[in-house]
């Protein structure tokens, strides 16, 4: 299992593959109290940087892109219930949504956590 | 040659509290200031609600407006050229709510007027206090001297513990109800204290000399039920107390009768009324009080959890093409854990109920015209 960054502070896990896809703790802490998270349609074929899913603070909408090509093959129910799942626990139990990875080639331009660490710092 | 305003932001005193407290600091109005601190948005607006939020209120305007006379009289009826209000009748010690009126109607400006026994004290918005500085001192010159009060700043502090928490620095102020201003020693220092503000709960704004600002905000944070509070939960506070946004729920397009703020008019100076016009745009204002205005803001509740912001439009159908109004503040109500908005709708879309529809990435969100303030006022009376 291997975790991926991007620059705009997204996460993937990588599993086989399938690539879990959330946002990273640095993004949650400057987007302040999430309110809302609109989640895409279970079956959509994401394209790479396709506006995927919308995470709202209480001061505003932030779209989250898809960093990878792929079929949605299942959301994260929980956030809709709770969006301050995002808060809490933006790595784990926070995680938006999980790609069939179309190309995996795609992979190669994101980064490893030492270097998201100091995109950053 | 002509030169861009490269002027840097400009600081309260406050500035070095708020960055010490680890504000996020935002350009607003020409000012750097804190759009919320470490606790975020959500908490310091549930605090607020809840004990006392202080709130940095110094980027706005405050003003002495003085009659040549000498009489606070004279002042009254000069700004009654400029303002649809009956500002005569305002007693020594109380303030009461106006807008600035432009020929068309519209607002150029709403701000607070006070009757401090011998001249009004005015409180403005910050983006428009030069605009509004210029605009009295050219039509009221000739009677009235108007004096910007750059030396003092403004503190509000808002919620059912502000009351206790100013009693503490020995300002006397249990006696004051909702829209009492006037001179009061705190923590020593000479201010003005109004029983006034922006969120719908009981509180108090302080006008205190710029040197004594930086002390008494730090002697009333001491308190544990004082918290400061950024510009994001004074928006979301203003927003549930169903308070317009001047330059989002009201400007110079929107008449005092479009924005719902008929009450703010007290009849004698409405047709038939003692002084009726005689202030900008009357002739407009005073026909839509008579017949009705084409369009009217409106309080709106969503259906569903995704907040609806400015400038989204509304629709009178899911289907509709053409969009019957837009929305002028809309996002997420902590206190009632949902969406509300405000916008602007056709009068006969407006009523309480009516079922109107959002265009939120491009899907039409139901949602359905709901009485305002959308959280109970809490104002002391």
């Amino acid at each position: 299992m291997t975790t991926l960054f991007t620059t705009d502070h997204e996460w993937l896990r990588i599993e086989g593959d399938v690539a879990t896809i959330g946002v990273t703790d640095y993004a949650q802490s400057q987007l302040g109290d999430v309110v809302f998270v609109e989640l895409p349609k279970v079956g959509r074929a994401l394209k790479k940087a396709e506006a995927a899913a919308v995470v709202e603070s209480v001061k505003a909408a932030s779209d989250v892109y898809a960093p990878i090509s792929g079929e949605v093959l299942e959301v994260n129910a929980a956030l809709a219930a709770e969006p301050a799942l995002v808060n809490s626990d933006a790595g784990g139990k926070a995680w938006f949504f999980k790609l069939k990875i179309a190309d995996r080639s795609e992979l190669d331009g994101l980064m490893d956590e030492a270097a998201y660490a100091s995109h950053t710092a | 040659m002509l030169l861009r305003d490269q002027s840097p932001l400009k600081r309260t005193p406050l500035h070095a509290l708020h960055v010490a407290r680890g504000g996020k600091m935002v350009p607003f109005a020409g000012y750097d200031m804190p759009v919320q601190y470490q606790a975020g948005v959500l908490k310091e607006h549930l605090h607020a609600r809840s004990a006392a939020g202080l709130f940095d209120v110094s980027h706005m305007g405050q003003i002495a407006l003085r009659a040549k006379s000498g009489k606070v009289a004279d002042a009254a009826l000069a700004l009654e050229r400029l303002v649809p209000q009956d500002i005569v009748a305002v007693a020594p010690g109380r303030q009461r709510y106006a807008q600035f009126t432009n020929a068309d109607g519209g607002i150029l400006d709403d701000l607070m007027v006070a009757n401090f026994g011998d001249h009004l004290f005015l409180v403005v918005n910050a983006a428009c206090k030069a605009e509004d500085e210029a605009h009295l001192r050219a039509h009221l010159s000739e009677t009235c001297v108007i004096d910007a009060l750059a030396d003092r700043a403004l503190i509000a502090l808002q919620g059912p513990r502000a009351e206790a928490a100013l009693a503490k620095l020995g300002a006397d102020v249990a006696a004051m109800r909702f829209m009492d201003t006037g001179p009061r020693k705190v923590l020593g220092f000479d201010c003005f204290v109004s029983r006034s503000g922006y969120t719908g709960e009981d509180g108090f704004e302080i006008s205190v000399p710029a040197e004594h600002a930086a002390a008494l905000a730090a002697a009333l944070l001491e308190n544990a039920d004082v918290l400061p509070i950024g510009l994001g939960a004074r928006d979301s506070l203003r927003l549930e107390a169903g308070l317009c946004l001047y330059g989002h729920d009201i400007d110079a397009t929107t008449t005092p009768v479009e924005a719902a703020l008929e009450w703010s008019v007290q009849k004698s100076r409405r047709s038939g009324g003692a002084r009726a016009g005689g202030f900008p745009g009357a002739e407009k204002i005073l026909s839509q009080f008579e017949a009705g205005a084409s369009r009217r803001r409106v309080g709106l509740r969503a259906q569903g959890r995704a907040p609806v912001r400015e400038g989204a439009l509304l629709f009178s159908d899911a289907a509709s093409s053409e969009p019957v109004g837009k929305v002028t503040s809309g996002g997420f109500a902590p206190s009632l854990d949902a969406p509300v908005a405000m916008g602007y709708l056709p009068t006969s879309l407006a009523a309480s109920g009516s079922q109107i529809f959002a265009e939120v990435r491009g899907q039409r969100l139901p949602l359905r015209v709901a009485p305002m303030p959308f959280v109970p006022n809490t104002y002391k009376r």
